[in-house]
Parts: structure tokens; C-alpha cells; sequence
């Protein structure tokens, strides 16, 4: 290697190495928010606090209840003895459900045509629908329960009896529908752009603040060898940062690590292209390391929200749809989620990729422009 | 017998509607000590950027060690030193990383050159130090030794004493001194008038414009269109007021604690004495003075 790049990468592994307090924020701030988003940026719903205001309290009102207690989404938390009660818990937030069964409720089971209220609180939109199906999926299945018995009891031979259409659903890649195996790939994305991006802003305004970049110019270095190797040190740290995020998402998480390890390696450095580069564009605007963060953080925030991160693309409006397409975020975060959970190869994601170098490319050949301009 | 390290011809700085250097011309040949004095903002550092080739000048051109200075900039910074006024010192390196980073930097991979450096500056004892805990003096002596480590044959100075106490202002031109005696030529810029005086040549600058260069003895002798006198007078004020109405006074400026007075040969100090104290009770008292660049920089300044 050449000695001014040598010199340039021993010095800024020299200054990261003292700096204790930023080295450790690098290397733990990503679990932290793997943590955090692991456990609290789920859909998945269990145990929601259910107020019943059993009216009958009959054994054929117990069997009801009964299905409700054994599929773990509800618990039964409450007994109650009027409707006002289920409102109140309600909007007091203890309760997020109410369960109302009428108190002629075992008569017109026997006629055929008894009726029970479900009432859910809607206020959270995706945990509501959730609980919705849940409610009407229980309430079915035991409504298919009765109507065999009585069928049997009517001396129909229900062993040999089919209902005319099943509909048999299989889940691939996540059978259990965890919410974890989709966020925590968005994290290791989201890490590793969030980091490189701003690392290497401030890394090069840093030179710029302390005045240290004119005393650079007037040495043989040329612009190239500075960007590189003053970035070079903190892709290293980005890639453990990585590591780091896959390992505890597989082992603590339990996040499939089904592609190949090079290609998720490969992939996150075509990522890396499009953080370096906004992060060099950044240090070509800004004057200080507070103006840097900030301007990388205007384009951090879009990013992450067009990029699929936390809400589907698909169910996002036709123009934000087209915005994502310029996210390079977005392409990773298609490839890393196959990689990890369909454990795809290069054939399925290779159109993603392309678009990923070229963003790449583009954007840190715009900033390197940008900067070099600004040197000379 | 000398050789021309620096040439510059009709050079020209503008920044929008200011001109920050204004077609300046002079040469500076090997070995010498060339001072650049002036008051702040008045275009010394804006020259010496465009000599390193980090600013285009407008109009004109530089020749430095015989290379274009903008087009062909990294032929004259791989051959030049050049330590600007903010020290650009990494104070999270001791003064030993500082020292070998820059080397590393002009490809200098073994130490017997950074070691020489560390010498020459008297920092030898210091190399474990953190720089951030040097003090003024000592931090100006690594960013000289920064910009010697691989031994330019021109150094360029930017203020380098300022902030930095008058012991080791003088220790410092010491050491510069010693560097011309190796043969390095050296183009200074100061606001110090004393410091000034410790150059072979000087050339004084005012708002753009080189308006003398010369040694500062002849500077003195052709400059200064009069007599010097040192008029001690309370209020000061007053005296300004009444002798620069007098006949025969060509200049009058504050200097500290009296005025400095450039008068037309043979003008007594007795018409001075009078012409000073108009409305002041007190006596003033009136010498003849040694003639200083502060009265070639007076003398220039009001032309």
C-alpha cells in the first residue's frame, strides 16, 4: 500500500482508538437498537386484556369463553356485570376487548341462531385488525365445533361428512409469521447506512473544523487517498457492526440465516457505496461536524421510512412508491430479507444489486466530484 | 549567482467585488529570509494561498522553484513547507504521531528524517506528549517541525508567531535563522513590526497592495520623507490635533504612549514643542527618534 494512504488509515485508527467514548457508541448503539426494535416494533399480539360480561352464565356460554381462553391471543381479564364497565376499562386502556353474551344466549343456540358482540378498541390500527381476525377466526371455529355436534346428534355420520371447500394455507420462509425476522434485517440496513453515512461526514468536516485540511492540501496526498482512508477504518466498523446485529439476531432472536454469508457480506458492501457517498456529499456542504449530522440525517429519515423499513411499500401511495425506487435502502432491504429468510442466491436478487452498485456509484461519484472541487 | 525561488508578476485575487490581492509584483531569490508585513485582511495570507496553488489568482501569475504556482501545485507542495497560522495539529496525537503522520504523508517511512525534525525544533523530549497539552510555544515548534519533515527548500510562514509569547517569538526566529543558514528560503507574513525587522527583505502591504519591498534599512532611507521624533505630550489627543495642522510635519501617528512624528528636515524640536502642546498645560517633550518600519509603514500608508 502507499504510504500516504498507510499513514492517513494508522492516523484515524490511532484517533478512534482514544476516543473511547465514540468507539464504544459505534459498537453498542447498534445492539441497543436491535433490542429495541426486536422486542417493541412487533404486530404480533398476545394476551390482549379481554372484559366478558357473561349475561347467561350457562355451560354452553362457558364453551365459548372456553375457545376464547385457549387460543393464547386473549386474556380473560376481566368479568364484568354491564356494558358500561366494558367501556370504561376500555377507555381507561385496561382492557382492549369486550366479549357481551346475551342471557338467552343458550335458547336461541338451540334454535339456531344465537348472537354474540365483540367489541374491539380500534385506536391502534394494525394491532385492531390483528385482533379483529383473531376474534372472528375463534368465534368461527366454534361455530363449526357446534354445528358438527348437532349434525352428529341429528345422526348424520360426521366422521365421513366434508365441508364442500377448505382452504389449506401454508406459510413459507416464516411459518410462526414472527415479526423479528422482518425487522431485524431492516436494522443490520439500516445500521450500516445510519453509520457510514454519518461517520464519514463528520470524520472529513472534522479536518475541515480544526483546520487541519489545508495543512493535508499542501502535501503530496491527493483527494482520493484522503476520502479512502479516512473511510476505509470506519467500513471496518460498519461490517463488525454487522456481524454483530446477524449474530445476535440468529442466536438471540432467532432470525434464519439461510443465504450465503459472502453474498450478505457482498450485498452490504454495495450498500455501503450509496452511505460513504451521501456521507462525502454531506462534508462537501456542511462547515461543521453538528451541520454534517444534520444534513445526513435529512436524508437518513426519508430514507428509512421510503425504504420498507417499518411500513410496506405496497400499501404506500403510488408517488412514494416511486421516491423509493431513488432509496437505496429500499433495494438492500429487499436483498437482505431474502437472503436471510428465503435464503435466496444471486439469480432472484440480482436486479436489486445492479440498482444498488449504480446508486452507489452514482452518488460517490458525485460527492467525489463535489469534493474535489472543494479541496483545490 | 542566485537562483529565483519565487517570481510573481501583476498577481491579482478578487472575491466577488473585493480585491484581496491587487497586482503584486516581486521575486524572492534562494536563501533569504523575506518578511511580508501588513495589518490583518490585507491580502499576506490570500498571496501565500495562491503560491501553494490552494487559491486561483484572478489575473497575473507566480512561478515557485520554477514550477507554475496554481497549474502545477503538486510539483511546488512535495518541494515546499508551509505552516499556516491555525498550527494544524491533530491534539489527539502526541507530538511523535503528529510528526510522523505528516511524514508518512511526503512518503517518509523511516524515522531518521522525523527524528532530525524533533531536533532541530527542540522537541525531542516532548515526542510521548499529547499535543493538546503544549502549550502556545511549543505547538507553533511542531507545526514548524510539521512543515520541515520532508525538507522543502521553501517555507512558508503564516503568522507563525501569533498568540505565542515573546521568548519564544525570538527562540523561534532563531531557528529560523538557522534554517536560512542551511540555504532554505523563507517567505513570512507578521502584523509584528519588530519581527519584521529580523527579515533580509521586507515588503510591506496595505489593503491589497504590495507597496515596498526592500531591506529594512533602505526602507528606512528612502521610505521616510523626513525626520523621526518621539513627542511625549499630554493629552495625546491634543498634540495629534495640533501637529498634524502644523507647517512642516509630513506625518503624525500614535505609538503607544507618544506620537511618532516624521517632519521635513531641519524643522527644530522646538516648533514641534509648540505646534504640540496648543491647548495642553503640560510641557511636552520632544526627541529625536530611531527611524522603525512602523515609520515606513506610517509613511506608506498615508500616500
Amino acid at each position: 500500500m502507499n504510504s500516504r494512504l498507510a499513514s492517513i488509515i494508522r492516523k484515524e485508527f490511532i484517533q478512534i482508538m482514544r476516543d473511547k467514548r465514540t468507539l464504544v457508541i459505534i459498537l453498542i448503539i447498534p445492539i441497543m437498537q436491535l433490542f429495541l426494535l426486536g422486542y417493541s416494533a412487533t404486530t404480533d399480539i398476545r394476551n390482549v386484556p379481554l372484559a366478558v360480561l357473561d349475561q347467561c352464565r350457562c355451560p354452553e356460554s362457558r364453551a365459548l369463553l372456553d375457545a376464547y381462553r385457549a387460543a393464547d391471543y386473549f386474556l380473560l381479564a376481566y368479568d364484568v356485570g354491564s356494558e358500561d364497565e366494558i367501556r370504561i376499562l376500555i377507555e381507561q386502556g385496561d382492557a382492549r376487548a369486550g366479549i357481551i353474551i346475551p342471557p338467552d344466549y343458550n335458547a336461541a343456540l338451540a334454535e339456531g341462531h344465537a348472537q354474540v358482540a365483540f367489541i374491539l378498541d380500534g385506536a391502534d390500527a394494525s394491532a385492531g385488525s390483528t385482533m379483529l381476525a383473531a376474534a372472528t377466526l375463534i368465534g368461527q371455529e366454534h361455530a363449526t365445533a357446534l354445528m358438527m355436534e348437532k349434525l352428529e346428534r341429528s345422526g348424520m355420520d360426521v366422521e365421513n361428512f366434508q365441508p364442500p371447500l377448505e382452504v389449506r394455507t401454508r406459510v413459507w420462509y416464516n411459518p410462526d409469521l414472527v415479526s423479528s425476522h422482518f425487522m431485524i434485517p431492516g436494522v443490520i440496513g439500516m445500521i450500516l447506512f445510519a453509520i457510514t453515512s454519518i461517520l464519514t461526514a463528520t470524520a472529513i468536516v472534522r479536518e475541515r473544523e480544526r483546520g487541519t485540511i489545508e495543512q493535508l492540501i499542501v502535501t503530496p496526498i491527493r483527494p482520493w487517498e484522503l476520502v479512502v482512508g479516512k473511510v476505509l477504518p470506519y467500513v471496518i466498523l460498519a461490517f463488525i457492526d454487522t456481524l454483530e446485529v446477524l449474530a445476535i439476531g440468529h442466536w438471540w432472536f432467532g432470525v434464519p440465516v439461510r443465504g450465503a454469508l459472502w453474498l450478505i457480506l457482498t450485498c452490504s458492501g454495495l450498500l455501503l457505496l450509496s452511505g460513504l457517498g451521501i456521507g462525502l456529499f454531506a462534508s462537501t456542504i456542511a462547515n461543521t461536524q453538528q451541520e454534517a449530522m444534520l444534513t445526513v440525517w435529512m436524508t437518513l429519515l426519508p430514507s428509512i421510512f421510503l425504504s420498507g423499513f417499518f411500513f410496506p411499500l405496497e400499501a404506500m401511495p403510488k408517488v412514494l412508491q416511486w421516491i423509493s425506487y431513488i432509496v437505496p435502502l429500499r433495494y438492500y432491504l429487499v436483498i437482505i430479507r431474502a437472503l436471510l429468510i428465503k435464503g435466496v442466491g444471486i439469480p432472484a436478487i440480482w436486479q436489486e444489486m445492479l440498482a444498488l452498485s449504480l446508486f452507489g456509484l452514482l452518488i460517490l461519484g458525485a460527492a467525489a466530484a463535489r469534493f474535489r472541487k472543494r479541496l483545490d | 549567482m542566485s537562483e529565483t525561488v519565487i517570481a510573481v508578476e501583476n498577481l491579482t485575487r478578487r472575491f466577488g467585488d473585493f480585491t484581496a490581492v491587487d497586482h503584486v509584483n516581486f521575486t524572492v531569490e534562494a536563501g533569504e529570509i523575506v518578511g511580508y508585513l501588513g495589518p490583518n485582511g490585507c491580502g499576506k495570507t490570500t498571496t501565500i494561498r495562491m503560491l501553494l496553488g490552494l487559491l486561483e489568482p484572478s489575473e497575473g501569475r507566480a512561478a515557485v522553484l520554477g514550477f507554475d504556482a496554481f497549474r502545477q501545485s503538486e510539483e511546488v507542495r512535495a518541494r515546499a513547507g508551509y505552516m499556516s497560522q491555525k498550527f494544524a495539529l491533530y491534539d489527539d496525537l502526541t507530538v511523535l504521531e503528529n510528526l510522523a503522520f505528516y511524514g508518512g504523508v511526503y512518503g517518509i517511512r523511516q524515522g531518521a528524517p522525523i527524528e532530525a525534525a524533533l531536533d532541530l525544533v527542540g522537541l525531542s523530549d516532548h515526542r510521548a506528549e499529547m499535543t493538546r497539552s503544549l502549550s502556545a510555544g511549543w505547538r507553533q515548534r511542531l507545526a514548524l517541525a510539521i512543515a520541515l519533515v520532508h525538507r522543502p527548500k521553501l517555507l512558508f510562514l503564516d503568522e507563525p508567531t501569533s498568540g505565542v509569547d515573546p521568548t519564544a517569538r525570538r527562540a523561534f526566529w532563531d531557528l529560523i535563522y538557522e534554517l536560512a543558514a542551511q540555504g532554505v528560503t523563507v517567505l513570512v507574513t507578521t502584523h509584528y513590526m519588530d519581527e519584521a525587522e529580523y527579515c533580509g527583505r521586507v515588503g510591506i502591504m496595505r489593503a491589497g497592495q504590495l507597496l515596498a519591498m526592500d531591506t529594512p534599512a533602505k526602507l528606512k532611507s528612502t521610505v521616510i520623507p523626513g525626520e523621526v521624533w518621539e513627542v511625549h505630550v499630554e493629552p495625546l489627543e491634543a498634540g495629534l490635533a495640533g501637529l498634524q495642522n502644523a507647517e512642516g510635519v509630513l506625518r503624525v501617528g500614535l505609538s503607544g504612549d507618544h506620537l511618532r512624528v516624521i517632519a521635513r528636515p531641519g524643522l527644530g524640536a522646538e516648533t514641534l514643542r509648540r505646534a504640540a502642546q496648543v491647548r495642553g498645560p503640560s510641557p511636552a517633550r520632544v526627541e529625536r527618534g530611531e527611524p522603525t518600519l512602523e515609520d515606513v509603514f506610517l509613511s506608506l500608508a498615508r500616500i
